[in-house]
């Protein structure tokens, strides 16, 4: 099968304080970028436990983004931060068992950087295309 | 020094000497109540039990090797909603101990009013092999000192306990010593803390000397360098079984979903899990959906998700008591991936679980500067 046919599913956890508005802004802005995301709003990094990146993944996700604000800008104080241990965590774990842990993604993109997200999506859209697809999907017994 | 003393054995009865101990405790009203375990069944398990009467304390023996349940959640249990308002001794094993501590950080328990008193371990057995043990012998725990004694090692001990390389207690009033101790002469008893010492004058011991712990020290680095080892072996083994989704997917094959292991896990802090909640319930047709998308899906189903979430939840405070394992009812190896998985994550964070409560929880703090590198590459 050609390659191009291979189209990455990513599925975005995004902070409704600014990854998420990022989306919005490079949305109204009219900017180009891979339609392979599929947001969803959560109200902070912080908030997202580990179990939902897991879930995607194990759903078949291809790659999960997880997007917060910038370091000291969390509207919840501290949320980003609680984030990115979390998401370390996460990580090892799944280094551990011989997962692939470069298919999670942690990025910070603020409000304003509407293009910040759309090429955080063409760069993991790219990289996606390049690994194939998460091997996950071809187990059912997981 | 004051702080070591010696309780006498008498004739090699070491149960006796100590049962002398636990009774004191009450009569002199050191503590209003013990938690303590005991025998049950014509010896064929020994559980943990809540004396408040010296005269009711009737068989205790903290050292038999069997641990049913990690006493941690007793004590979680019974200090979760209030502190004690009356002084208890609760007599723990290290792993116990150390699984507290980490409750107690996790908000699940309070030492308000508790005497921590922490005997060495030698390991224990699974409870039924324990209970074969005291159907061929009247005193499995006797024997086993012994056996302990005489250097013999014995396979048949808990994997969980053979590559514990905490046998002596940490955040302790008092520890009882086994370890390096000849326990038919003497047993070592320590104040670590003003609780412990205040409780060590009010019992007429004999002192120790520094000889004794000299020797103690060294019998324990032994001991943790040997199990120690051990526990490399274990895991680099765990580690060849389970690396990558085709080897993990066969090992959880024989899970029944039956959540035994979240079940007896001191550390599953959660009051409710959210696999038991009503994220979980969901309508035939997103199950066909599901099916439909993949050809087959397990049912029941999210069985790696389950195990994957918990290592993320409480893998970090994992002691590795083992409980996990022994309520697996089809032997998946869980406490040595908890541990394996556990141990690479403590690194990352350099915590260890139960060393300190002043240490806070990795996942409930963080730097400023630091994990750069898990957001840009």
């Amino acid at each position: 099968m050609p390659e191009e046919e291979f189209e990455p599913i990513i599925v975005g956890l995004l902070c409704h304080w600014c990854t998420y508005t990022a989306a919005d802004l490079a949305g109204t802005t009219r900017m180009q970028y891979p339609p392979n995301i599929r947001p969803i709003r959560t109200m902070c990094s912080g908030s997202v436990d580990p179990v939902y990146v897991l879930r995607a993944l194990l759903s078949g996700a291809d790659g999960v983004l997880v997007g917060g604000c910038h370091p000291g800008d969390c509207h919840y104080v501290s949320g980003n931060f609680k984030a990115r241990r979390r998401m370390t965590a996460l990580k090892s774990i799944l280094n551990t068992l011989g997962l692939e842990d470069d298919r999670v993604w942690l990025r910070w993109i603020s409000a304003a950087e509407g293009k910040k997200f759309a090429d955080t999506v063409t760069e993991f859209t790219q990289k996606l295309k390049k690994q194939g697809p998460n091997p996950i999907k071809k187990y059912w017994s997981i | 020094m004051g702080k070591i003393a010696i309780l006498e054995v008498r004739e090699g009865k070491v149960l006796d000497a100590l049962s002398r101990f636990w009774h004191e405790l009450l009569e002199k009203g050191l503590v209003d109540a013990l938690l303590i375990p005991q025998e049950l069944g014509e010896g064929k398990n020994v559980v943990q039990t809540l004396v408040s009467h010296p005269q009711s304390l009737e068989r205790p023996d903290p050292l038999a090797p069997v641990l049913p349940v990690n006493s941690a959640r007793i004590v979680s249990q019974m200090t979760k909603v209030a502190p004690s308002p009356r002084k208890i001794g609760v007599v723990l094993r290290p792993c116990e101990l150390r699984a507290l501590v980490e409750l107690v950080k996790l908000k699940q328990a309070s030492l308000e009013n508790l005497v921590l008193i922490g005997i060495d371990c030698f390991g224990t057995y699974s409870v039924s092999d324990y209970g074969k043990l005291a159907q061929e012998s009247s005193s499995p725990t006797q024997d086993f000192l012994k056996a302990v004694k005489a250097g013999k090692q014995d396979p048949s001990l808990r994997e969980a306990c053979q590559i514990c390389e905490y046998p002596t207690p940490m955040n302790a009033d008092l520890v009882i010593g086994l370890i390096g101790v000849d326990v038919e002469k003497g047993i070592l008893v320590e104040a670590r803390t003003p609780e412990g010492e205040k409780i060590l004058e009010a019992l007429d011991l004999k002192p120790s000397d520094e000889k004794e712990m000299a020797r103690r020290e060294e019998a324990i680095s032994k001991l943790v360098a040997q199990r120690t080892k051990k526990r490399d072996e274990v895991l680099e083994r765990t580690q060849s079984e389970i690396y990558g989704l085709e080897k993990l997917l066969t090992l959880f094959a024989p899970c029944i979903n039956c959540r035994n292991c979240k079940t007896v896990c001191p550390l599953c802090y959660c009051k409710e899990c959210f696999f038991d909640s009503p994220t979980f319930e969901v309508e035939a047709e997103k199950y066909l959906g599901w099916a439909e998308k993949r050809g087959t899906i397990r049912m029941p189903t999210d069985t790696l998700l389950f195990h994957l979430t918990r290592m993320n939840h409480m893998a970090l405070c994992c002691v590795g008591c083992g409980m996990c394992q022994e309520a697996c009812p089809n032997d998946i190896p869980v406490a040595n991936i908890f541990r394996l998985v556990g141990l690479k994550l403590q690194g990352t964070f350099d915590y260890v679980p139960g060393r300190s409560l002043e240490e806070e929880l990795p996942l409930a703090t963080f730097k400023e500067e630091e994990l750069q590198e898990v957001v840009e590459r």
